[in-house]
């Protein structure tokens, strides 16, 4: 397990994702509100790429015709099968028990601490004035 | 026989042996539009009386033109003295469901209903019956609901597999309000109102094909009841389907659940794998049982149902789906029978639990 800097944090608005590659690993980041959330990117059912679904609101109901939207954002759907994923713990919502997508530790660092080491920016240069989005893998 | 005298059997069928015997039990304006029209009779073609299906061989009576089941004594002595039963639920196939007009759906209705409760169950303590609504209006079959309700020998409401609309739609929730209300189950039995085609790809040629096409209604009923809510809305409605075949039932909540999966946020009301619904809410008869005569394949399809509590014992007297006394499919294991025999009728049927005189 190591620490890699893998983006800027403006580089991820909130309500944006980036795809990145970390230890081999494809990694997705999310920005919800300003809190990053990082999820490995190969959705537990057939492998579909998480950073290409839609986030979307999680949708509940408790009688017919009720429709109640909450967490604006917050549940990813696999582009290929539309399987919901809740992006703050990487449970799915059909079978959250059993069937989650791996998640991995976030955390945003000032570049000042970061240039101090032992963090990995391998593919761009961290300024001492920027902030990052750093991920455990 | 296999069965024991607590068994009760669901899905038993008595015969109208005419409209003639139904005369007594409809009001003066309809006894006389029945003779001044000359209306000969509201059989439904879902089981023409020829039909191998219709009724077995060794069942039809001396006295019943070769129709079976047209008296209480002979069904009696079938159902319950010789393949062992100490209760029988009564559903009445007669085309109550059929005219269009409504008042002669609702005449007819009520008629099948008098005629059961008195030509029947008037004459053996051990039979039971399913209430036949008219489901040509919603608001008459609720009526028809309370007006039988408070006999309790009427354990469940009776509907087609095949009608105008699904089930599941909420137009048919005043008709769940009421079962729930009573303590009803709604039994759902293969036959058809005829408003659309057979299959859900228009209308086949062959009486084979209407007949094998329930299976595809009864899953199509199902999804609707599932998807539609109606589950959700009536938490305590129980459905059960009759002579369905049984055995299709985990292919298709197996396609149902894990399409669900992806498109569930447009029925958010579904908030559980539909199989769990299932296994809560829908009873299903044993007869007919779709699978080889074999006892390992019985034992696997038991098990790929996920759950003992729900089937059901049923001969489908006078259907011929299976020959001799045994109206079990070989291989159930010990425990099952009992609880298909008894404990799951009795959990299913809340009224069979109460003294009904």
């Amino acid at each position: 397990m190591a620490s890699h800097v893998v983006a800027a944090v403006d580089e991820i608005p909130p309500g944006r994702r980036k795809l990145v590659e970390v230890a081999g690993r494809n990694i997705v980041v999310f920005n919800l509100g300003g809190d990053f959330f990082a999820l490995n990117n190969r959705c537990p059912h057939r492998g579909g790429s998480l950073a290409h679904g839609i986030t979307t609101a999680l949708v509940e109901s408790t009688v017919p015709g009720e429709y109640r939207c909450s967490r604006a954002g917050e549940m990813v759907k696999c582009p290929w099968h539309g399987w919901e994923f809740d992006i703050r713990t990487g449970k799915s919502w059909c079978d959250p028990s059993r069937l989650r997508v791996r998640q991995y530790t976030v955390t945003v660092k000032e570049g000042r601490e970061l240039v101090e080491g032992p963090y990995k920016a391998e593919s761009f240069p961290v300024r001492v004035e920027n902030n990052y989005v750093v991920v455990e893998a | 026989m296999t069965a024991t005298k607590t068994a009760i059997d669901c899905d038993v069928h008595p015969t109208v042996p005419s409209l003639k015997a139904l005369l007594p039990h409809f009001d003066e304006y309809w006894r006389n539009s029945i003779a001044e029209r000359g209306i000969p009779g509201f059989e439904s073609n879902t089981y023409p009386p020829r039909a191998p299906i219709s009724v077995r061989q060794d069942w039809k009576g001396k006295n019943g033109g070769g129709n079976a089941a047209t008296d209480v004594t002979m069904l009696s002595a079938q159902v319950l003295d010789r393949l062992g039963a100490g209760q029988a639920i009564l559903n009445c196939l007669y085309g109550a469901h059929l005219p269009y007009s409504e008042d002669m759906g609702v005449a007819v209705a009520k008629a099948v209903n008098n005629y059961i409760q008195k030509e029947w169950l008037d004459r053996d303590p051990r039979l039971r019956a399913s209430i036949v609504v008219p489901t040509q209006n919603i608001e008459y079959a609720v009526d028809e609901v309370e007006r039988m309700a408070a006999d309790k020998r009427f354990v469940q409401i009776q509907l087609v597999t095949m009608q105008e609309t699904p089930l599941g739609r909420r137009h048919w929730w005043p008709l769940f309000a009421a079962a729930v209300k009573h303590d009803l189950p709604i039994g759902i039995h293969p036959g058809s109102t005829y408003r659309q085609s057979m299959t859900s790809l228009g209308w086949p040629s062959y009486y084979v094909e209407d007949y094998v096409s329930y299976a595809q209604a009864f899953q199509s009923q199902l999804g609707s009841l599932i998807c539609e809510g109606a589950f959700a809305k009536f938490p305590k409605l129980k459905v059960v389907l009759m002579e369905s075949g049984v055995t299709w039932l985990p292919g298709f909540l197996w396609r149902l659940s894990k399409f669900w999966r992806g498109v569930r946020s447009e029925v958010p009301w579904v908030d559980r794998p539909p199989g769990e619904i299932v296994r809560e809410h829908v009873r299903l008869t044993i007869q007919p049982f779709d699978a080889p005569d074999d006892p390992a394949i019985t034992e696997q399809m038991a098990d790929h149902l996920g759950s003992d509590d729900i089937l059901l014992y049923a001969s489908d007297f006078p259907h011929w789906q299976f020959d001799g006394d045994d109206a079990l499919p070989r291989g159930l294991p010990e425990s099952l029978k009992r609880k298909i025999l008894v404990d799951n009728p009795l959990a299913t049927y809340p009224r069979l639990r109460e003294d009904a005189r």
